[in-house]
């Protein structure tokens, strides 16, 4: 690889720029979520009908929201499994909250603060404590999931009081969940880049013992990676409780893998370190589209999760191909 | 003896791992005796009989996954593999009018098939393990999915049901299949020089692969299998529940890796034991039962073994504080 590296001819430091520009995971995601929505629409126009899009938007608004802070700890290194026990218990207690006649605000805010709590005491046992992340989530994901079952036996809340939902409520035409998603992606993105906690983040992730010697505390850092996680988790458990007239008070299934898979086809490497959330929210977007695109072209809803799992796929070994050209062009 | 143990790393990780496995025993017999006081129902052969019918499943698939965790990698993907074999064993039988003994071997055959897809990409195209099983976590359910179009597959002989409900010498089929696999595996992890590469690999990979081990191929060879005995816990499955169906198996990775971790095996790779593996899937099938007996509801047993989870590493790492920081 060094040898090829010498032999390569240097670029011009402009087209290094559209390189990488053109060459980013991102980009790469913004093609395929165009070429899906031009090759399905032609096929047939009404995938393309605004109806259909506020939906795949809209109806995944959530998952893309939960990616953001799931990036973040990605980034640092962790992983956090139990993110979709947390939805669901974070749900079900806002429902719970705006049924028993407590103030809209208050059922809408108290699952952040719960959210931050929980993942904080989760950092803590992965900061100070140092357990592995994967089992520390492990654990959470039984006890989370165990509890909400044992507490609710998976009733349904109905009858929620009127302006509860949030995600139906359509500010200037547009859905809340979207303002959220752009809003967040837009702001988290930029922090992460510019700020310089979120630099640390990716300093940590990187190589946490050469950022402790430049003075930065991995601890802390995951840490409070982890609080934030929370409020994330906490936002998009608001959104998906809001967004039907029912909640049904038990765990989404598979619902951490959709955003941690969210996360990882964004760009996001699970060895910690590099990814952008502009990535797992575009990854996020792609994934819901191609779910929705199957009934437009007429495939049997069997295969879904066969095409999900080889997108998936696809789309890791097109980041590990454009790491290794850039590599050695390097 | 304490200088020694600060002195060479591979004495200090061994007296940990003791720590660990007496961790484990003690909360296994203070919960045995504990359970057997709430109800009498706990504590009797037929019990105890039964819940290691149950157990097996988890327990064939813990045996590949604690090596695969060991060499530093990891396997979401056999619950899905699971049930792509239970569905290819339905449809080769009675769909492809296949003898059912070659459609169990054909399921087997597909897991491993399944597992050597995982290995070869997360060998030669270097994707990292646990994004290739996620992929393939969603693409192997996809395919039972797609392939059964969510029919189940009825109506089997009479005789296959002894792997999953029959008994040889009064103990259930399954048991002995699991008894002969956990004895095979340890002793291909403790005492041959493939399982000890196993540790060498999780240590320090480049180093094993320097000092002339064919990592890539044991890798490989080890996916293979976790694919092959997931196949195999398919067939059992299939026979413990007369039933085929798409949804099997879902979760199963949770449970599997939950049954590896709190057996003391360390998720970075280079630390594990079969006895630990053992201990952690036996102690929480217990725990599931005991508490069910007395009287907790279904479900919310997991709480219980989430918190043990937790706690187990958090003792142990407590334990082990003197002895410096973890690698």
């Amino acid at each position: 690889m060094t040898v090829a590296a010498a032999a390569m001819p240097r670029r011009h430091d402009s087209l290094g720029v559209i390189r990488r520009i053109f060459g980013s995971q991102e980009m790469i995601l913004l093609l395929a979520i165009i070429v899906l929505f031009v090759v399905v629409g032609s096929i047939n126009p009404r995938y393309l009908a605004e109806r259909n899009v506020t939906s795949i938007f809209l109806g995944n608004a959530y998952i893309a929201v939960a990616a953001i802070g799931m990036s973040m700890v990605i980034v640092s290194g962790n992983i956090d499994i139990s993110v979709g026990s947390l939805i669901g218990v974070l749900a079900t207690l806002s429902g719970s909250l705006a049924l028993a006649g407590a103030p809209i605000m208050v059922a809408w805010l108290v699952p952040l603060i719960a959210g931050v709590i929980v993942t904080s005491i989760m950092g803590f046992l992965v900061a100070y404590l140092r357990i592995p992340s994967i089992v520390v989530s492990l654990g959470f994901l039984s006890i989370l999931k165990g509890g909400l079952i044992s507490v609710t036996s998976g009733v349904w809340l109905t009858d929620l009081p009127v302006g509860y939902h949030l995600s139906q409520m359509k500010p200037f035409g547009i859905p809340t969940p979207i303002y959220f998603m752009l809003a967040l992606t837009l702001l988290v993105s930029m922090w992460m880049r510019y700020s310089g906690f979120g630099r640390s983040i990716y300093a940590v992730g990187g190589n946490a013992e050469a950022a402790r010697l430049s003075g930065i505390s991995p601890r802390g850092t995951v840490m409070r990676v982890f609080a934030i996680h929370g409020a994330f988790v906490g936002i998009a458990a608001v959104l998906f409780a809001t967004q039907l007239s029912v909640i049904q008070s038990t765990v989404p299934p598979n619902l951490e893998l959709t955003i941690i898979t969210a996360s990882v086809v964004g760009g996001v490497s699970i060895m910690g370190g590099t990814g952008t959330v502009i990535g797992s929210t575009l990854a996020a977007i792609l994934l819901a589209a191609i779910g929705s695109s199957l009934i437009f072209v007429s495939m049997s809803p069997f295969w879904l999760r066969a095409v999900q799992g080889v997108l998936i796929l696809l789309t890791v070994l097109a980041d590990i191909y454009r790491r290794r050209r850039q590599a050695l062009a390097r | 003896m304490t200088a020694l143990e600060h002195e060479t790393p591979g004495r200090q990780l061994r007296t940990l791992l003791g720590r660990h496995e007496a961790v484990l025993a003690f909360i296994l017999v203070a919960s045995l005796i504990v359970l057997a006081t709430q109800t009498d129902r706990f504590l009797t052969t037929s019990n105890m009989l039964n819940q290691g019918r149950l157990m097996a499943e988890v327990g064939l698939v813990a045996l590949p996954m604690t090596l695969i965790i060991i060499t530093g990698g990891i396997d979401l993907s056999v619950g899905s593999v699971l049930g792509l074999s239970a569905i290819v064993l339905g449809v080769a039988w009675k769909n492809l009018g296949l003898p059912l003994e070659l459609a169990m071997a054909l399921a087997v055959l597909t897991g491993a098939a399944a597992g050597f897809v995982n290995g070869w990409f997360i060998t030669r195209v270097g994707v990292p393990p646990l994004i290739m099983t996620l992929a393939t976590l969603a693409l192997y359910r996809g395919l039972a999915e797609g392939i059964s179009k969510a029919r189940s597959v009825r109506g089997y002989p009479e005789w296959f049901f002894k792997f999953g409900q029959g008994e040889v010498l009064g103990v259930p089929t399954q048991l002995w299949v699991l008894l002969v696999a956990i004895i095979l595996v340890a002793v291909l992890l403790a005492r041959t020089t493939f399982g000890r590469s196993l540790y060498a690999i999780g240590h320090n990979e480049v180093g094993a692969r320097f000092s002339g081990i064919p990592v890539d191929r044991i890798k490989l060879s080890v996916y293979t299998f976790s694919g092959a005995m997931a196949g195999l816990a398919g067939v059992i499955f299939v026979s413990r529940v007369s039933t085929t169906r798409s949804d099997m198996g879902t979760g199963l990775e949770l449970d599997v890796i939950a049954a590896v971790v709190l057996g003391g095996t360390s998720i970075f790779g280079g630390v594990g034991t079969m006895a630990g593996t053992v201990l952690g899937f036996s102690l929480i099938q217990l725990l599931k039962n005991g508490l069910a007996l007395t009287g907790v509801k279904g479900d919310s047993t997991i709480i219980v073994i989430g918190t043990v989870l937790i706690l187990s590493i958090l003792v142990t790492n407590f334990l082990q504080y003197r002895h410096g920081r973890r690698k």
